[in-house]
């Protein structure tokens, strides 16, 4: 879902550079007052599994493949703003080393998997496991919609940002990137269940940091 | 060895299974061509690593992998050294 340089209105890279520049600038102050001993690797970690995940391009239906985003399971593990932090770093290295999204585009690229996709993710996972019980199965259930939750809202905020560019009709553009990433969004919410499952497993304390 | 290291191993193995991804277009690649904008977008003015093929390796499948495991590193560097800024530059503001 990464735009690249010339699909977006000088309008629309304006606002989401400042909105985006805002949401980095307050990620680090809310990592500066909370982060902890355990989380420092755990970051470290979690940026190198986002980008080699997002590499694997996975086919979908109709010749079209979809990757991990990979906010939901930073959100789900560290927090929102962690997230943010994380998501915005892989975004940058892959736009200004792999030129995999416009420079321009960076801006509102950090803004839908970035900050939609973190919070989205984060707030839609408290909400499920707490509606389930809170147990081993309610969250693996909550990571996978999260996951769905965060690639289909992300995919809806793309499709608004296109719009208001003018660069396609809400009625052509919105139900097909949302129609895509209903389906990429089940394969986001089968990895960040899948790898959840693991860390439960081999290492439960990492389920249990202080969210930042 | 560290929990985190035998991560790190294992995000450079996921690296490794980068040429196997798929090639079809991503999701909104697939609609900017078939809503007709896909020729709205720009190449980039500079390339380093374009598309995640390092250049001048002939063989792509070793220049996707090599790719993979400069940009995992890196991200694991510079995600681990910001985060251990921002940890420790608060303990001194704390003394």
């Amino acid at each position: 879902m990464h735009i690249p340089d010339g699909f977006l209105s000088v309008a629309t890279v304006a606002s989401t550079c400042v909105v985006s520049a805002g949401g980095i600038g307050n990620a680090v102050r809310v990592a500066n007052s909370k982060l902890g001993e355990k989380h420092v690797p755990l970051m470290g970690v979690l940026a190198a599994f986002i980008f080699a995940a997002q590499m694997l391009n996975f086919p979908i239906a109709g010749g079209t493949s979809g990757h991990l985003i990979g906010a939901a399971l930073a959100a789900i593990l560290l927090g929102p703003w962690a997230s943010v932090l994380i998501m915005s770093c892989v975004l940058i290295a892959q736009c200004l080393i792999f030129q995999d999204g416009g420079l321009l585009a960076l801006g509102a690229n950090i803004f839908n998997m970035g900050i939609i996709a973190s919070f989205s993710s984060y707030y839609l996972y408290r909400s499920v496991t707490s509606f389930l019980g809170g147990n081993g199965r309610s969250k693996l259930i909550g990571g996978f919609i999260a996951a769905w939750g965060s690639v289909f809202l992300a995919s809806i905020a793309c499709a608004i940002e296109l719009v208001v560019s003018g660069t396609s009709p809400l009625a052509v553009v919105l139900p097909v990137m949302a129609g895509f990433h209903a389906l990429i969004g089940v394969g986001e919410g089968l990895i960040t269940a899948g790898v959840l499952s693991f860390v439960a497993v081999t290492r439960p304390d990492l389920l249990q940091l202080q969210r930042i | 060895m560290k929990w985190w290291q035998i991560g790190l191993i294992a995000c450079l193995l996921v690296a490794f299974l980068s040429p196997l991804a798929s090639s079809s277009p991503d999701g909104l690649e697939r609609v900017a061509e078939d809503k007709g904008f896909l020729g709205l977008g720009r190449e980039a003015p500079f390339q380093i690593i374009a598309d995640y093929v390092f250049p001048g390796i002939e063989n792509e499948v070793v220049a996707t992998i090599l790719a993979g495991l400069i940009g995992t590193i890196i991200l694991f560097g510079v995600v681990y050294g910001i985060a251990w800024l921002l940890k420790s530059r608060r303990r001194e503001a704390a003394k």
